[in-house]
């Protein structure tokens, strides 16, 4: 528990599929920011992205030659509130799978309270619709462009974001307060 | 039709209104046995037509995902059985497969095979239902019944080698609950024998049957672009002509080349693919699928390394054996530190991502760790809840009748989708 987080150090260079690798030491000519390595397991290289830009570098993982992230397979939300050392509230990982080259790469998105929001990449992958409202949902991470951004797990009207750390695992009442609806009413 | 009928009816319509404009809605679900799990669908009707269709799910959603992080590596499994409950020995594997990649354990040879072994009873297990299933959907009940029977013989192994039909929590970190009984390879190898009959008889019902192609050739087509892009994977992809399968692309477990780290070759199998990308080719996947997984199992039965099934019992790394705790003082201490909460695991800091190919798809777990004993944030990736959400452009312009069989084709397990 000592050692600097892992996850939000940016060394340059980490293990990874070489190809994915070479191809990420690339962007910085691409792009006028350098994309921060984020350590990650084996074979697996995570580039972290400011939500302005989000969108811009979606479009041309998906596209370029040399990526070719033709499908979104995982998109998740990631609560940092009290993980050691981090600076960012959310995160929102995506997962990207290029069938062409077989790689994977993986691109983190942080935002922060008190309004996080980041571009929806439903334009640029139609897959990403339900994982974009389900982080919504558990986590209360806008996002803006969405075409039908509702709660998909959770009732309208639940109020809470439940995959949010300070949620309680137990919930906040709702189900001892739940209104009881009678033969009457029914 | 007389005007008195008209005044009476509940499908009256106004004068000056136009009849084929008049739209219904249909609640379809959640408790209806066609959806075969807890599924809603508003349907839009026009006369007999899906005009338009919106899904609504959530029903069984239970907090897995929050669950996880209160609970500790070896814990979990239990948790995962309830998820895709078809085939809960996938899940299983796949829990542990994340784990490992998060602890960077690699498991021993014959853990290896064994649970190779066991996920391609899982996989054959879920086909048998989501086929059978698929057959009731459109009428043959005798197929649902016919199909039953080896999926009791898989339940049968199952109880074997963990003593649960249905909640198995088999996996551990870096091996298995224990290895399996001597007697097991012998009655796997008679379940080899004699399900490639079962399958047989389901096809003789089913592949030519008129009535089944009429009713799902040409129904509730994925384009091979589409597919791609709403994140398909599995048979369901397959179906559309996409060349993706984990166990050849991603390989893992047996599939690898040098699995056992003496040079040993993956087993022979093809991984079918088909182009109509209908209702009927999942099908047709589905039933290959069974096939070659039959084959897989039948190649790595007779040859599980010997040794042991958990990694570097001495090394406290995984649990030590029930024989160890029960006998031994050192054996018992080192239980009591990997189960107690302050103590337990000790992963690195970092995340992992670990993914197999289960029967529906692409099962991945992605795992943040804090060095804590329980996971920072557990994320699953179903492959049902990527699948399903295309579903509604699948059956607008179909018949009310087809929505049940492309569902049933779509295999979608709601304590899964909903976690």
């Amino acid at each position: 528990m000592s050692e600097p987080p892992a996850d939000i150090a940016t060394e340059k260079v980490v293990a990874g599929h070489p190809a994915v690798r070479a191809l990420v030491e690339s962007f910085d000519q691409q792009f006028d920011f350098a994309p921060g390595l984020l350590k990650a397991g084996e074979n697996q290289v995570c580039v972290r992205v400011p939500p302005d830009r989000l969108l811009e570098v979606m479009t041309f993982l998906r596209h370029d030659a040399r990526c070719r992230f033709e499908q979104l397979s995982d998109l998740a939300g990631v609560d940092y509130l009290q993980f050691p050392g981090a600076t960012d509230r959310f995160a929102v990982v995506y997962g990207l799978v290029s069938l062409t080259h077989n790689h994977r790469l993986w691109v983190k998105c942080f935002v922060n309270d008190p309004d996080p929001k980041v571009p929806s990449v439903v334009a640029v992958w139609k897959g990403a619709d339900w994982p974009e409202r389900e982080v919504y949902d558990l986590f209360g991470i806008v996002f803006e462009g969405h075409p039908d951004l509702r709660r998909i797990l959770t009732w309208e009207g639940f109020g809470a974001h439940p995959l949010r750390k300070d949620y309680p695992l137990r919930g906040l009442g709702e189900r001892e307060s739940y209104p009881v609806i009678g033969r009457d009413h029914a | 039709m007389t005007g008195e009928w008209q005044a009476t009816s509940r499908t009256m319509i106004e004068p000056g209104r136009d009849r084929r404009v008049e739209r219904w809605t249909l609640n379809f679900g959640p408790q209806h046995p066609a959806t075969h799990t807890t599924l809603q669908l508003v349907l839009e009707l026009d006369g007999e037509r899906v005009v338009a269709c919106t899904p609504h799910i959530g029903y069984l959603h239970s907090g897995f995902e929050k669950l996880g992080e209160h609970h500790t590596y070896d814990q979990y499994v239990t948790v995962t059985d309830r998820m895709n409950y078809v085939s809960p020995m996938a899940n299983n594997i796949a829990w542990h497969h994340a784990c490992e990649k998060l602890f960077g354990i690699e498991i021993t040879p014959r853990c290896k095979a064994i649970r190779t072994i066991i996920l391609e009873l899982a996989r054959i297990q879920d086909h048998l239902l989501c086929l059978g299933a698929m057959g009731l959907d459109v009428g043959a009940m005798t197929v649902f019944l016919y199909e039953f029977k080896p999926r009791e013989w898989i339940y049968d192994l199952f109880e074997e080698i963990c003593g649960a039909r249905f909640t198995t929590s088999y996996t551990r970190v870096g091996g298995l609950m224990h290895d399996m009984p001597d007697a097991w390879p012998d009655h796997v190898k008679s379940f080899c024998r004699r399900t490639p009959e079962a399958i047989d008889d389901m096809e003789v019902l089913l592949t030519r049957n008129r009535i089944f192609i009429e009713r799902t050739k040409g129904i509730g087509v994925v384009g091979h672009d589409d597919a791609i892009d709403w994140g398909l994977t599995g048979p369901m992809a397959r179906a559309s002509g996409v060349k993706r399968d984990l166990r050849k692309d991603e390989p893992f477990l047996c599939y690898e080349h040098n699995w056992d780290g003496a040079g040993s070759s993956p087993p022979q199998f093809k991984v079918p693919i088909a182009t109509g990308g209908d209702v009927y080719s999942r099908y047709l996947v589905r039933v290959e699928e069974m096939r070659q997984s039959l084959s897989i199992v039948e190649q790595l039965i007779d040859n599980i390394p010997a040794g042991s099934v958990n990694v570097e019992p001495e090394g406290k790394r995984t649990l030590s054996s029930k024989s160890e705790v029960y006998f031994s003082i050192e054996g018992l201490i080192h239980h009591f530190e990997k189960i107690m909460t302050n103590r337990g695991f000790t992963p690195p800091m970092g995340e992992a991502y670990g993914a197999i190919e289960s029967p529906n798809g692409e099962l991945g777990f992605f795992l943040v760790s804090d060095g804590g004993n329980a996971p920072y944030r557990v994320r699953c990736r179903p492959p049902s809840f990527m699948n399903y959400q295309c579903y509604p452009q699948l059956i607008v312009g179909h018949q009310i009748s087809d929505v049940p069989p492309i569902l049933g084709s779509i295999n979608i397990i709601a304590a899964e989708l909903d976690r």
